[in-house]
Protein backbone atom coordinates (compact mmCIF):
# COMPACT_ATOMS: atom_id res chain seq x y z
CA UNK A 1 0.00 0.00 0.00
CA UNK A 2 1.64 3.53 -0.78
CA UNK A 3 1.69 5.75 2.20
CA UNK A 4 1.43 9.32 0.95
CA UNK A 5 4.19 11.34 2.40
CA UNK A 6 3.92 15.37 3.03
CA UNK A 7 5.92 17.98 4.38
CA UNK A 8 5.18 20.77 6.96
CA UNK A 9 7.48 23.45 7.81
CA UNK A 10 7.99 23.20 11.09
CA UNK A 11 9.84 26.00 12.44
CA UNK A 12 12.40 28.30 10.27
CA UNK A 13 15.50 25.59 10.64
CA UNK A 14 12.96 22.43 11.00
CA UNK A 15 11.09 20.48 8.35
CA UNK A 16 8.44 17.48 9.43
CA UNK A 17 7.89 14.90 6.39
CA UNK A 18 4.85 13.39 7.56
CA UNK A 19 3.47 9.79 6.45
CA UNK A 20 -0.18 9.42 6.75
CA UNK A 21 -1.87 9.74 9.77
CA UNK A 22 -2.13 6.52 11.51
CA UNK A 23 0.32 4.68 13.83
CA UNK A 24 1.54 1.43 12.10
CA UNK A 25 4.28 -1.05 11.02
CA UNK A 26 4.19 0.06 7.22
CA UNK A 27 4.30 3.52 8.27
CA UNK A 28 7.44 2.87 10.75
CA UNK A 29 9.31 0.96 7.98
CA UNK A 30 8.67 3.93 5.17
CA UNK A 31 10.13 6.11 8.72
CA UNK A 32 13.33 3.92 9.61
CA UNK A 33 13.95 3.62 6.20
CA UNK A 34 14.29 7.40 5.32
CA UNK A 35 15.95 7.92 8.88
CA UNK A 36 18.36 5.71 7.57
CA UNK A 37 19.19 7.23 4.24
CA UNK A 38 19.26 10.44 5.89
CA UNK A 39 21.86 9.41 8.65
CA UNK A 40 24.00 7.97 5.57
CA UNK A 41 23.73 10.92 3.89
CA UNK A 42 26.44 12.83 6.65
CA UNK A 43 25.12 16.00 4.73
CA UNK A 44 26.57 18.81 7.01
CA UNK A 45 23.67 21.11 6.32
CA UNK A 46 21.24 19.17 8.48
CA UNK A 47 21.46 18.52 12.02
CA UNK A 48 19.18 16.67 13.54
CA UNK A 49 16.85 13.55 12.94
CA UNK A 50 13.73 13.45 15.00
CA UNK A 51 11.96 10.55 14.24
CA UNK A 52 8.39 10.04 15.32
CA UNK A 53 5.20 7.04 14.83
CA UNK A 54 4.66 8.34 11.34
CA UNK A 55 7.00 11.44 10.77
CA UNK A 56 10.43 12.81 10.85
CA UNK A 57 11.44 16.26 11.77
CA UNK A 58 15.60 17.17 10.38
CA UNK A 59 16.55 20.27 11.53
CA UNK A 60 18.65 21.49 9.55
CA UNK A 61 21.24 25.22 9.36
CA UNK A 62 18.95 27.76 7.35
CA UNK A 63 21.75 29.64 5.68
CA UNK A 64 22.91 26.63 4.18
CA UNK A 65 19.72 25.16 2.57
CA UNK A 66 15.84 26.02 2.68
CA UNK A 67 12.13 23.90 3.20
CA UNK A 68 12.09 23.51 -0.69
CA UNK A 69 15.39 22.73 -1.54
CA UNK A 70 15.62 19.89 1.54
CA UNK A 71 11.94 18.55 0.41
CA UNK A 72 13.86 18.15 -3.21
CA UNK A 73 16.13 16.50 -1.83
CA UNK A 74 14.24 14.16 0.30
CA UNK A 75 11.00 13.57 -2.45
CA UNK A 76 14.59 11.92 -4.90
CA UNK A 77 15.52 9.65 -2.25
CA UNK A 78 12.00 8.29 -1.32
CA UNK A 79 11.83 8.27 -5.64
CA UNK A 80 14.47 5.84 -5.40
CA UNK A 81 12.22 3.14 -4.23
CA UNK A 82 14.97 1.33 -2.13
CA UNK A 83 13.89 -2.09 -1.00
CA UNK A 84 17.41 -3.18 0.89
CA UNK A 85 16.19 -4.94 4.18
CA UNK A 86 17.20 -2.74 6.97
CA UNK A 87 20.23 -4.21 9.17
CA UNK A 88 17.72 -4.28 12.38
CA UNK A 89 18.68 -6.84 15.23
CA UNK A 90 16.56 -8.80 17.55
CA UNK A 91 17.37 -8.02 21.09
CA UNK A 92 16.83 -9.74 24.28
CA UNK A 93 15.94 -7.69 27.36
CA UNK A 94 16.16 -9.66 30.44
CA UNK A 95 13.90 -8.83 32.94
CA UNK A 96 13.53 -9.00 36.59
CA UNK A 97 9.47 -8.65 37.26
CA UNK A 98 10.00 -9.39 41.02
CA UNK A 99 8.35 -7.14 43.89
CA UNK A 100 10.84 -4.56 44.54
CA UNK A 101 11.71 -4.20 40.80
CA UNK A 102 7.70 -3.98 40.37
CA UNK A 103 6.36 -1.18 42.43
CA UNK A 104 2.81 -1.57 40.07
CA UNK A 105 2.29 -5.02 39.03
CA UNK A 106 -0.32 -5.62 41.27
CA UNK A 107 -2.37 -1.96 40.52
CA UNK A 108 -1.85 -3.64 36.79
CA UNK A 109 -2.89 -6.79 37.10
CA UNK A 110 -6.08 -5.71 38.94
CA UNK A 111 -6.93 -3.17 36.53
CA UNK A 112 -6.28 -5.71 33.51
CA UNK A 113 -7.89 -8.21 35.83
CA UNK A 114 -5.73 -10.69 35.36
CA UNK A 115 -2.91 -12.22 37.52
CA UNK A 116 0.21 -10.86 38.10
CA UNK A 117 1.50 -14.26 36.87
CA UNK A 118 -0.62 -13.72 33.83
CA UNK A 119 1.07 -10.02 33.04
CA UNK A 120 4.50 -10.98 33.10
CA UNK A 121 3.72 -14.35 30.65
CA UNK A 122 1.95 -11.88 28.54
CA UNK A 123 4.40 -8.90 28.62
CA UNK A 124 7.42 -11.40 28.13
CA UNK A 125 5.59 -13.42 25.27
CA UNK A 126 5.18 -10.22 22.86
CA UNK A 127 7.10 -9.54 19.93
CA UNK A 128 8.03 -5.61 20.05
CA UNK A 129 9.15 -3.34 17.94
CA UNK A 130 11.71 -0.35 18.25
CA UNK A 131 8.92 2.52 16.79
CA UNK A 132 11.52 5.34 17.56
CA UNK A 133 13.74 6.31 20.44
CA UNK A 134 12.69 10.12 22.02
CA UNK A 135 11.88 11.87 24.79
CA UNK A 136 14.87 11.08 26.51
CA UNK A 137 18.32 9.69 25.65
CA UNK A 138 17.91 5.71 24.63
CA UNK A 139 14.08 5.23 25.35
CA UNK A 140 12.55 3.19 23.07
CA UNK A 141 9.06 3.62 22.01
CA UNK A 142 7.58 0.28 21.60
CA UNK A 143 4.90 -0.96 19.25
CA UNK A 144 3.04 -4.53 19.77
CA UNK A 145 2.02 -4.29 23.28
CA UNK A 146 -1.01 -6.73 23.85
CA UNK A 147 -4.29 -4.27 24.26
CA UNK A 148 -4.94 -6.36 27.58
CA UNK A 149 -2.28 -5.12 29.07
CA UNK A 150 -3.25 -1.67 28.44
CA UNK A 151 -3.66 0.62 31.76
CA UNK A 152 -3.69 4.41 32.58
CA UNK A 153 -0.92 6.49 33.26
CA UNK A 154 -0.20 7.68 37.18
CA UNK A 155 -1.86 10.18 38.27
CA UNK A 156 0.73 11.70 39.78
CA UNK A 157 3.74 10.91 37.91
CA UNK A 158 7.16 9.69 40.11
CA UNK A 159 9.66 12.37 40.37
CA UNK A 160 12.14 9.74 39.86
CA UNK A 161 11.78 6.18 37.79
CA UNK A 162 14.96 4.28 38.10
CA UNK A 163 17.15 3.43 35.20
CA UNK A 164 16.10 0.24 33.72
CA UNK A 165 12.33 0.03 34.61
CA UNK A 166 10.02 -1.55 32.37
CA UNK A 167 7.04 -0.12 32.57
CA UNK A 168 3.05 0.32 30.66
CA UNK A 169 1.41 3.64 29.61
CA UNK A 170 -1.30 4.06 28.30
CA UNK A 171 -1.39 1.13 25.38
CA UNK A 172 2.89 1.38 25.24
CA UNK A 173 4.88 -0.28 26.95
CA UNK A 174 9.09 1.02 26.94
CA UNK A 175 11.93 1.05 29.32
CA UNK A 176 13.63 3.97 31.10
CA UNK A 177 17.36 4.29 30.24
CA UNK A 178 18.18 6.66 32.61
CA UNK A 179 17.10 7.40 36.04
CA UNK A 180 13.98 10.02 35.19
CA UNK A 181 10.66 11.52 36.46
CA UNK A 182 7.62 9.49 34.64
CA UNK A 183 4.13 8.22 34.75
CA UNK A 184 4.06 4.91 33.63
CA UNK A 185 3.30 1.84 35.77
CA UNK A 186 6.59 0.13 36.63
CA UNK A 187 6.22 -3.40 36.11
CA UNK A 188 10.00 -5.16 36.27
CA UNK A 189 13.44 -3.81 35.89
CA UNK A 190 16.06 -4.69 33.12
CA UNK A 191 19.88 -5.00 34.54
CA UNK A 192 21.02 -3.72 30.99
CA UNK A 193 21.95 -0.43 30.57
CA UNK A 194 20.12 1.14 27.71
CA UNK A 195 22.31 4.36 27.54
CA UNK A 196 26.05 4.90 28.16
CA UNK A 197 27.63 7.65 26.73
CA UNK A 198 30.89 6.12 25.99
CA UNK A 199 29.44 3.79 23.89
CA UNK A 200 29.30 3.45 19.89
CA UNK A 201 26.44 3.49 19.35
CA UNK A 202 25.18 5.02 22.94
CA UNK A 203 22.01 3.52 22.84
CA UNK A 204 21.57 -0.37 23.22
CA UNK A 205 18.67 -0.26 20.90
CA UNK A 206 18.63 1.26 17.42
CA UNK A 207 14.86 2.51 15.33
CA UNK A 208 13.31 -0.88 13.79
CA UNK A 209 15.12 -3.25 16.16
CA UNK A 210 12.74 -5.91 18.12
CA UNK A 211 12.74 -6.79 21.63
CA UNK A 212 12.16 -8.84 23.62
CA UNK A 213 11.38 -8.98 27.38
CA UNK A 214 13.12 -12.47 28.61
CA UNK A 215 12.12 -13.16 32.77
CA UNK A 216 14.86 -13.73 35.09
CA UNK A 217 15.01 -14.02 38.74
CA UNK A 218 16.55 -12.04 41.76
CA UNK A 219 19.63 -13.81 41.83
CA UNK A 220 19.94 -13.52 37.92
CA UNK A 221 19.67 -9.86 37.87
CA UNK A 222 21.84 -9.48 40.71
CA UNK A 223 24.98 -11.68 38.59
CA UNK A 224 24.06 -9.36 35.49
CA UNK A 225 24.40 -6.76 37.31
CA UNK A 226 27.53 -6.95 38.11
CA UNK A 227 28.42 -6.23 34.30
CA UNK A 228 27.16 -3.16 34.09
CA UNK B 1 48.18 25.09 29.77
CA UNK B 2 47.36 26.88 32.71
CA UNK B 3 44.05 26.85 35.04
CA UNK B 4 41.08 28.61 36.60
CA UNK B 5 39.60 27.57 39.90
CA UNK B 6 36.12 27.85 40.73
CA UNK B 7 36.43 29.49 44.07
CA UNK B 8 32.66 29.83 44.05
CA UNK B 9 30.04 27.98 41.18
CA UNK B 10 27.55 30.80 41.74
CA UNK B 11 23.87 29.49 41.06
CA UNK B 12 24.11 27.42 38.03
CA UNK B 13 27.42 27.89 35.85
CA UNK B 14 28.02 25.22 32.85
CA UNK B 15 30.43 24.52 30.17
CA UNK B 16 28.46 25.16 26.96
CA UNK B 17 29.78 25.37 23.49
CA UNK B 18 27.45 25.61 20.12
CA UNK B 19 25.76 21.76 20.80
CA UNK B 20 25.83 18.50 20.56
CA UNK B 21 24.26 17.59 16.90
CA UNK B 22 23.63 14.68 15.19
CA UNK B 23 21.81 12.65 18.41
CA UNK B 24 18.49 13.61 18.27
CA UNK B 25 16.77 10.04 16.42
CA UNK B 26 19.06 8.63 20.09
CA UNK B 27 16.91 11.34 22.02
CA UNK B 28 19.27 13.36 22.48
CA UNK B 29 18.60 16.90 22.30
CA UNK B 30 21.50 19.59 21.43
CA UNK B 31 22.03 21.60 24.31
CA UNK B 32 24.25 24.29 24.30
CA UNK B 33 24.50 27.77 25.41
CA UNK B 34 21.03 29.28 26.02
CA UNK B 35 22.13 32.43 24.40
CA UNK B 36 24.73 31.44 21.53
CA UNK B 37 24.66 34.63 20.01
CA UNK B 38 26.37 36.23 23.67
CA UNK B 39 29.23 33.35 23.47
CA UNK B 40 29.49 33.47 19.93
CA UNK B 41 30.75 37.09 20.25
CA UNK B 42 32.51 36.61 23.17
CA UNK B 43 34.62 33.68 21.40
CA UNK B 44 35.09 36.14 18.64
CA UNK B 45 36.60 39.31 20.92
CA UNK B 46 39.52 36.90 23.04
CA UNK B 47 40.26 35.43 19.66
CA UNK B 48 38.80 31.95 19.67
CA UNK B 49 36.68 30.04 17.20
CA UNK B 50 33.32 31.58 17.84
CA UNK B 51 32.12 27.67 19.09
CA UNK B 52 34.73 27.22 21.82
CA UNK B 53 33.64 25.93 25.16
CA UNK B 54 32.91 28.98 28.04
CA UNK B 55 31.36 28.94 31.68
CA UNK B 56 27.27 30.19 31.04
CA UNK B 57 26.54 31.55 34.45
CA UNK B 58 22.63 31.75 35.28
CA UNK B 59 21.28 34.90 37.50
CA UNK B 60 23.81 35.14 39.67
CA UNK B 61 27.47 34.32 38.91
CA UNK B 62 30.71 32.61 40.60
CA UNK B 63 34.14 33.59 41.71
CA UNK B 64 37.33 32.09 39.74
CA UNK B 65 40.72 32.40 40.54
CA UNK B 66 42.99 32.84 37.57
CA UNK B 67 46.58 30.54 37.91
CA UNK B 68 48.19 32.89 35.22
CA UNK B 69 47.98 35.83 33.00
CA UNK B 70 44.64 34.83 30.72
CA UNK B 71 42.45 36.95 28.25
CA UNK B 72 39.27 37.31 29.24
CA UNK B 73 35.96 38.86 27.79
CA UNK B 74 32.36 38.99 29.33
CA UNK B 75 29.28 38.60 27.30
CA UNK B 76 25.72 38.73 27.62
CA UNK B 77 23.88 40.10 30.36
CA UNK B 78 25.63 42.32 33.26
CA UNK B 79 26.42 40.73 36.14
CA UNK B 80 28.56 43.09 37.14
CA UNK B 81 31.98 41.62 37.11
CA UNK B 82 34.86 42.73 39.33
CA UNK B 83 38.43 42.13 39.45
CA UNK B 84 40.57 42.30 42.42
CA UNK B 85 37.60 44.54 43.80
CA UNK B 86 37.67 47.06 40.66
CA UNK B 87 34.64 47.28 38.15
CA UNK B 88 35.11 45.04 34.35
CA UNK B 89 33.80 46.07 31.61
CA UNK B 90 30.95 43.52 29.05
CA UNK B 91 31.56 43.11 25.82
CA UNK B 92 34.63 43.66 24.94
CA UNK B 93 38.32 41.78 25.99
CA UNK B 94 40.54 42.11 28.84
CA UNK B 95 43.81 41.33 30.58
CA UNK B 96 43.60 39.67 33.90
CA UNK B 97 46.97 39.59 35.56
CA UNK B 98 48.26 36.13 37.15
CA UNK B 99 46.55 35.47 40.32
CA UNK B 100 43.67 37.63 40.16
CA UNK B 101 40.50 36.91 40.80
CA UNK B 102 37.41 37.45 39.08
CA UNK B 103 34.00 38.21 40.78
CA UNK B 104 30.56 37.94 39.51
CA UNK B 105 27.08 39.29 40.50
CA UNK B 106 23.76 38.79 40.97
CA UNK B 107 22.15 39.93 37.19
CA UNK B 108 21.40 43.69 36.39
CA UNK B 109 19.50 42.62 33.05
CA UNK B 110 19.15 39.46 31.91
CA UNK B 111 19.31 35.47 33.36
CA UNK B 112 22.86 34.36 31.14
CA UNK B 113 26.55 35.98 31.24
CA UNK B 114 28.86 34.20 29.47
CA UNK B 115 32.85 34.00 30.40
CA UNK B 116 35.38 33.27 27.45
CA UNK B 117 38.87 32.84 27.93
CA UNK B 118 41.32 32.88 25.39
CA UNK B 119 42.05 29.29 24.08
CA UNK B 120 39.09 28.25 25.47
CA UNK B 121 38.51 25.60 28.15
CA UNK B 122 39.68 22.62 27.73
CA UNK B 123 36.96 19.75 28.56
CA UNK B 124 36.63 16.58 27.21
CA UNK B 125 34.59 16.36 24.46
CA UNK B 126 31.62 13.40 24.80
CA UNK B 127 29.48 12.69 21.72
CA UNK B 128 31.40 15.78 19.95
CA UNK B 129 30.54 18.53 22.51
CA UNK B 130 31.28 19.75 25.66
CA UNK B 131 27.95 21.12 26.26
CA UNK B 132 26.88 20.26 29.34
CA UNK B 133 23.08 18.78 29.12
CA UNK B 134 22.03 18.65 32.74
CA UNK B 135 18.96 16.97 32.72
CA UNK B 136 20.60 13.67 31.26
CA UNK B 137 24.25 14.48 32.69
CA UNK B 138 26.26 14.49 29.49
CA UNK B 139 29.06 16.26 28.85
CA UNK B 140 30.61 19.72 30.36
CA UNK B 141 32.38 18.25 34.12
CA UNK B 142 30.54 14.98 35.02
CA UNK B 143 27.77 16.13 33.12
CA UNK B 144 26.57 18.61 35.80
CA UNK B 145 27.04 22.26 36.95
CA UNK B 146 30.49 23.41 38.12
CA UNK B 147 31.12 23.02 42.28
CA UNK B 148 33.51 25.13 44.67
CA UNK B 149 36.98 24.01 44.24
CA UNK B 150 36.54 22.97 40.35
CA UNK B 151 39.47 23.07 38.34
CA UNK B 152 39.48 24.57 35.01
CA UNK B 153 42.32 23.97 32.18
CA UNK B 154 42.72 26.41 29.96
CA UNK B 155 44.66 26.37 27.04
CA UNK B 156 46.25 29.42 27.99
CA UNK B 157 46.87 32.17 24.26
CA UNK B 158 48.08 35.23 25.05
CA UNK B 159 48.56 37.94 22.34
CA UNK B 160 52.58 39.92 22.43
CA UNK B 161 51.02 43.23 23.39
CA UNK B 162 47.37 43.79 24.96
CA UNK B 163 44.98 45.94 22.98
CA UNK B 164 41.20 45.58 24.19
CA UNK B 165 38.74 44.26 21.54
CA UNK B 166 35.55 46.26 22.05
CA UNK B 167 32.28 46.21 20.17
CA UNK B 168 29.88 49.07 18.94
CA UNK B 169 27.79 49.64 21.55
CA UNK B 170 24.77 50.16 18.83
CA UNK B 171 25.76 46.46 17.95
CA UNK B 172 25.55 45.21 21.34
CA UNK B 173 22.03 46.78 21.08
CA UNK B 174 21.03 45.88 18.19
CA UNK B 175 21.67 42.27 19.04
CA UNK B 176 19.96 42.52 22.23
CA UNK B 177 16.39 44.05 21.76
CA UNK B 178 13.78 41.74 23.34
CA UNK B 179 10.72 43.48 23.18
CA UNK B 180 9.18 40.91 21.60
CA UNK B 181 9.40 37.21 20.53
CA UNK B 182 9.53 36.90 16.79
CA UNK B 183 7.61 33.50 15.80
CA UNK B 184 6.41 31.85 12.84
CA UNK B 185 2.85 29.61 12.72
CA UNK B 186 3.33 26.14 14.90
CA UNK B 187 3.01 22.54 13.43
CA UNK B 188 -0.66 22.42 14.96
CA UNK B 189 -1.75 26.15 15.00
CA UNK B 190 -5.03 24.48 13.04
CA UNK B 191 -5.89 22.79 16.45
CA UNK B 192 -6.80 26.10 17.96
CA UNK B 193 -9.83 28.53 16.88
CA UNK B 194 -8.84 31.95 15.46
CA UNK B 195 -10.63 33.46 18.50
CA UNK B 196 -7.76 31.58 20.50
CA UNK B 197 -4.80 32.06 18.08
CA UNK B 198 -5.87 36.21 18.74
CA UNK B 199 -5.88 35.43 22.08
CA UNK B 200 -1.99 33.74 22.34
CA UNK B 201 -0.82 36.59 20.03
CA UNK B 202 -2.46 39.90 21.96
CA UNK B 203 -1.80 38.35 25.44
CA UNK B 204 1.00 38.71 27.85
CA UNK B 205 2.63 36.10 29.20
CA UNK B 206 4.93 35.78 32.67
CA UNK B 207 8.11 33.63 32.73
CA UNK B 208 7.06 31.36 35.99
CA UNK B 209 9.87 30.28 38.18
CA UNK B 210 10.05 26.60 37.49
CA UNK B 211 11.82 27.30 33.81
CA UNK B 212 15.12 25.97 32.97
CA UNK B 213 17.26 24.73 30.50
CA UNK B 214 14.72 22.29 29.00
CA UNK B 215 11.74 24.24 28.62
CA UNK B 216 10.02 27.55 29.69
CA UNK B 217 6.91 27.29 31.30
CA UNK B 218 4.39 30.58 31.19
CA UNK B 219 1.77 32.09 32.86
CA UNK B 220 -1.08 33.93 31.68
CA UNK B 221 -4.33 33.99 29.49
CA UNK B 222 -5.26 29.82 28.81
CA UNK B 223 -5.60 28.85 25.55
CA UNK B 224 -8.40 26.58 24.72
CA UNK B 225 -7.86 23.81 21.94
CA UNK B 226 -10.95 23.70 19.76
CA UNK B 227 -10.60 19.29 19.84
CA UNK B 228 -8.22 16.96 20.89
CA UNK B 229 -5.23 18.34 23.10
CA UNK B 230 -2.79 15.45 22.38
CA UNK B 231 -1.13 14.57 18.78
CA UNK B 232 0.37 11.69 17.62
CA UNK B 233 4.04 11.64 19.17
CA UNK B 234 6.10 13.58 16.79
CA UNK B 235 9.80 15.60 16.78
CA UNK B 236 9.81 18.65 18.67
CA UNK B 237 11.44 21.08 17.12
CA UNK B 238 13.90 23.90 19.79
CA UNK B 239 11.77 26.77 20.32
CA UNK B 240 8.47 25.27 20.24
CA UNK B 241 5.47 26.56 21.70
CA UNK B 242 3.54 23.48 23.15
CA UNK B 243 -0.17 23.90 24.40
CA UNK B 244 -0.44 21.43 26.89
CA UNK B 245 -3.78 20.04 28.89
CA UNK B 246 -3.95 22.80 31.45
CA UNK B 247 -3.87 25.87 28.41
CA UNK B 248 -0.15 27.89 29.81
CA UNK B 249 2.44 27.90 26.80
CA UNK B 250 5.31 25.81 27.59
CA UNK B 251 8.52 26.84 25.53
CA UNK B 252 11.32 23.79 24.31
CA UNK B 253 14.40 25.11 25.06
CA UNK B 254 18.22 23.77 24.63
CA UNK B 255 17.67 20.75 26.45
CA UNK B 256 14.20 19.82 25.33
CA UNK B 257 12.91 16.45 25.18
CA UNK B 258 12.92 15.24 21.17
CA UNK B 259 9.51 14.25 20.81
CA UNK B 260 6.47 15.18 22.25
CA UNK B 261 2.52 15.18 21.78
CA UNK B 262 1.49 18.35 22.58
CA UNK B 263 0.13 20.97 20.03
CA UNK B 264 2.35 23.51 18.82
CA UNK B 265 1.03 26.76 18.60
CA UNK B 266 3.82 28.42 17.26
CA UNK B 267 7.96 28.40 16.94
CA UNK B 268 9.91 30.94 18.44
CA UNK B 269 12.13 31.62 15.31
CA UNK B 270 15.86 31.13 14.99
CA UNK B 271 17.52 34.94 15.72
CA UNK B 272 15.15 35.01 18.80
CA UNK B 273 16.70 31.86 20.45
CA UNK B 274 19.29 34.29 22.29
CA UNK B 275 16.42 36.50 23.73
CA UNK B 276 14.43 33.43 25.03
CA UNK B 277 17.68 32.33 26.37
CA UNK B 278 17.75 35.66 28.38
CA UNK B 279 14.78 35.52 29.71
CA UNK B 280 13.68 35.17 33.82
CA UNK B 281 11.62 33.92 36.05
CA UNK B 282 8.42 36.95 36.22
CA UNK B 283 9.43 38.68 32.70
CA UNK B 284 6.76 39.19 30.45
CA UNK B 285 6.69 38.47 27.02
CA UNK B 286 4.47 38.78 23.80
CA UNK B 287 4.91 36.67 20.64
CA UNK B 288 4.62 38.19 16.97
CA UNK B 289 4.00 36.49 14.14
CA UNK B 290 6.27 36.86 11.24
CA UNK B 291 6.43 34.28 8.05
CA UNK B 292 8.98 31.92 7.28
CA UNK B 293 10.78 34.50 4.94
CA UNK B 294 10.45 37.63 7.55
CA UNK B 295 12.01 35.07 10.15
CA UNK B 296 15.01 34.27 7.84
CA UNK B 297 15.67 38.09 6.94
CA UNK B 298 15.98 38.79 10.29
CA UNK B 299 18.78 35.60 10.92
CA UNK B 300 20.29 36.92 8.09
CA UNK B 301 20.69 40.43 9.15
CA UNK B 302 21.89 39.19 12.46
CA UNK B 303 24.36 36.85 10.56
CA UNK B 304 26.03 39.77 8.95
CA UNK B 305 26.36 41.55 12.42
CA UNK B 306 28.53 38.87 13.59
CA UNK B 307 30.56 38.52 10.33
CA UNK B 308 31.34 42.24 10.91
CA UNK B 309 32.50 41.45 15.25
CA UNK B 310 34.39 38.59 13.10
CA UNK B 311 36.05 40.81 10.22
CA UNK B 312 36.94 44.22 12.29
CA UNK B 313 40.28 44.19 12.57
CA UNK B 314 42.32 42.72 15.91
Amino acid sequence: MKIPVSFFPASDCSLLVKFGEGISLDTHKRVSLLTRLLLNEKRKVIRNLHPGYNSILISYDPLATSHSELEMVIRKMLEQDIQAEPNNRSVEVPTCYGDEYSPDLKDVSKHCKLSPEDVIRVHSSAEYTVFFLGFSPGFPYLGGMAAQLSVPRLAIPRTNVPAGSVAIGGNQTGVYPIASPGGWRIIGRTPLRLFDASGDPPTLLQIGDTVKFVPISKSEFDRLSQYR
Amino acid sequence: MTVVRVVQPGFQTTIQDLGRFGYAHLGISASGAADALSLRIGNLLVGNSEGASALEMTLVGGEFEFEERCIIALTGSDFKPMLNGHQLPMWQSCNVPAGARLRLNATNSGSRCYLCVAGGFTVHSTLGSSSTHLLTKLGGLDGGALKKGDVLQVKQILEKSFRARIIDERVVSALLQKSEIHVTEGLQSVYFSSEELDRFYVSTYVVSGDSNRMGLRLTGPKITHAGEAEIVTEGAPLGAVQIPQSGEPIVLFVEHQTTGGYPKIANVIGADMHVVGQLKPRDSIRFRKVTFAGALARLREQESLVQSIRSSPK
